[in-house]
């Protein structure tokens, strides 16, 4: 069967690899030294949506990420690995949306999207590590919903089979479509990108994303396949309040760095001498034994 | 109306440990709020078998929803009986594990019920909230405190007008007791089928594996813990030597469980199991504060790493500065040499 099938993406700001110059002198977060990425999960979710659409024959993949206008890189990035399209909500009234209002954002173009049958994303974004986006849209939607997918083992009969990872074991799950899958940061990793692909899409761009004089806006009046969809609450039929930070239920009250109370420590060598004063030290004062 | 809510995850019949520890909060929770101590348990042949292990944390009442289609677990008859439940009782707060269970159910339910929902809380107290905007005063709201931006923020989360305020928790973050005050302990047995539809049974499960834990690194006296600096899986290999001989768990940082150097379930910090040992050897570990987050509480921290500035050194009581290559097989030596 054809599927239609939409991969929720997310860029953020690559916390894993957080080098000393990531907070400022002042102890805030410094974005500028954190580089934007695609959200490690939903790069394991496309990889997943295009092995789909390449077991059913006639299948779409889209890229769904919503996020300030240099998001739509996260589009091309899905391009160039495979997708065939690809739609980036971006609009001031979704800033400071929490998971609700994500996943009201994410629900409601989908819908505008029409007729999905299959909806990924990664399990969850580095940047706040909740899980919850997935799960809500899928509610929001009335979708079945199966979260912590290993791998999708194939679709038959409207049903997909599903591998997933639970609390000290696995299950294999039998659900029916229209879905929403959840997929971990340990499934198979995605497919690189695609040297065709690449010289095909490098110029595909969101028009906020584009210079005001744009000396390439002839290429776009050329191929408009390289003008990325670009969706604001209006565009969607989005309800404002249900939006960003008038949509959130959850206010953060307070954020205080992260500061530990520095010990005094002991220093030692790695020589004889020093490593066995320590385990004497240690198994005399019974802290081993 | 207005109690604190916990719903216990059970395997089987067997209440999940993070839901006990759960109860114990949420029952501090409700003395302070002077509401009572609620529970949930959903799944099959409970009755009889679950009230022994949820009542003695303090719980005024329990309902077990006990039926075949409720286990294993799927996302959407779980979530009808909490919604269907809350609707009924209104509660101020409800509180759920960060396992993979908590982490579909929680979401699914916050979105009916359009209720805040904060992932993978550190800390929950009760405490007032003024919005700045209005200047509108909320008291005895749901401090949510969590790390977020990689751990390297804590930040306090407040539900000011949606209910319930739901928080999930990992697993040994909060401490189980058996609570000596008086609870009612009451126990009611609802109709199953009138929360949940058959049309919410669609999702089936085909095949459910669960192997018995492999190891007990939450309640391990003595953790040795190994960070990218390991290597290579064989490195972890001296570490599993060096435990042995210790009576001691082997613990992993994220960076060594995503080099796929130990198993995902290894992983200690802020998104995997948090510990409290007497001694923690943090072999080859900078100590990202994410982490540090899952660690700090251990009672002696002795850090092997051939960086002297490497973070976690700050926090330890031992820095040996050298190579875990070198080091390690010197603590078995010596060890050996002296332990006799």
């Amino acid at each position: 069967m054809k599927l239609k099938i939409v991969v929720l993406a997310k860029q953020v700001p690559d916390t894993r690899h957080v080098g000393k110059d990531a907070m400022t002198p002042e102890g805030t977060v410094n974005r500028a030294a954190l580089p934007a990425i695609f959200n490690p999960d939903d790069l394991n979710a496309l990889e997943q949506a295009l092995r789909l659409k390449e077991s059913c024959p006639g299948s779409t993949v889209g890229v769904l990420t919503m996020g300030p206008p240099r998001a739509g890189e996260i589009i091309r990035q899905g391009l160039f690995r495979g997708a065939d399209t690809g739609w980036l909500l971006t609009d001031r009234l979704f800033a400071g949306a929490d998971t609700l209002a994500t996943s009201y954002a994410l629900a409601t173009a989908i819908r505008k999207i029409g007729d999905v049958d299959v909806v990924i994303g990664g399990r969850q974004a580095i940047d706040g590590d909740t899980a919850q986006v997935g799960p809500q849209v899928a509610q929001k939607l009335g979708l079945n919903q199966v979260t912590y997918a290993e791998e999708i083992l194939g679709i038959r009969d409207g049903k997909a089979t599903i591998r997933r990872h639970i609390d000290g074991g696995t299950e294999v799950v039998e659900a029916p479509l229209p879905l929403l899958v959840t997929v971990n940061g340990s499934a198979a990793p995605c497919r690189p990108q695609n040297a065709k692909r690449v010289m095909k899409y490098k110029y595909a761009s969101c028009p906020l994303e584009r210079p005001a004089e744009d000396p390439r806006s002839e290429l776009y009046a050329q191929r408009p396949e390289l003008t990325l969809t670009q969706w604001s609450v209006a565009d969607i039929d989005g309800d404002p309040t249900q939006c960003g930070l008038a949509g959130s239920p959850t206010k953060v009250k307070t954020v205080v760095n992260i500061a530990f109370q520095a010990k005094e420590s002991k220093t030692l060598s790695a020589s004889d001498a020093d490593v066995e004063g320590l385990v004497k030290e240690l198994l005399a004062e019974k802290i081993i034994g | 109306m207005d109690n604190v809510f916990v719903y216990c995850e059970t395997e089987g019949a067997q209440v999940a440990e993070v839901s006990q520890e759960l109860l114990t909060k949420g029952r501090k929770l409700a003395d302070e709020l002077g509401v009572e101590l609620h529970a949930i348990a959903a799944g099959s042949g409970l009755k009889g078998k679950v009230e022994s292990q949820i009542l003695p944390y303090g719980v005024d009442k329990l309902f077990v929803f006990d039926d075949p289609a409720l286990f294993p677990y799927t996302s959407a008859p779980h979530t009808d009986i909490l919604v269907g439940l809350f609707r009924e009782e209104q509660p101020q707060i409800c509180l759920m594990g960060a396992t993979v269970i908590g982490r579909d159910l929680g979401p699914r339910v916050s979105s009916s019920l359009t209720s805040g929902l904060t992932a993978d809380c550190t800390q929950l107290e009760i405490g007032s909230y003024t919005e700045a905007k209005t200047g509108k005063e909320y008291k005895n709201l749901l401090y949510q405190i969590r790390p977020a931006f990689g751990g390297n923020i804590v930040a306090t989360i407040v539900n000011p007008e949606h209910r319930p305020q739901m928080a999930t928790v990992r697993s040994g973050v909060m401490q189980k007791a058996l609570f000596t005050g008086s609870a009612r302990g009451e126990v009611v047995y609802p109709e199953v089928g009138k929360y949940v539809s058959p049309e919410a049974c669609v999702v089936k499960v085909l095949d459910h594996h669960v192997e018995a834990a492999r190891h007990n690194l939450k309640g391990a006296p003595i953790v040795v813990a190994g960070g990218y600096g390991m290597g290579s899986k064989e490195g972890f290999d001296s570490l599993f030597e060096l435990a042995k001989l210790l009576h001691a768990e082997v613990g992993a940082s994220r960076a060594a469980v995503d080099a796929g150097f130990c198993e995902a379930d290894r992983q200690i910090g802020q998104t995997g199991v948090t510990v409290h040992p007497k001694v923690y050897i943090a072999c080859g570990i900078s100590g990202q504060i994410q982490h540090i987050a899952g660690m700090q509480d251990s009672k002696i921290i002795i850090s092997i790493n051939s960086d002297p500035d490497a973070p976690i050194n700050q926090i330890a009581d031992y820095v040996i500065t050298g190579s875990v290559e070198e080091v390690i097989p010197k603590l078995i030596k010596y060890y050996k040499k002296n332990s006799k």
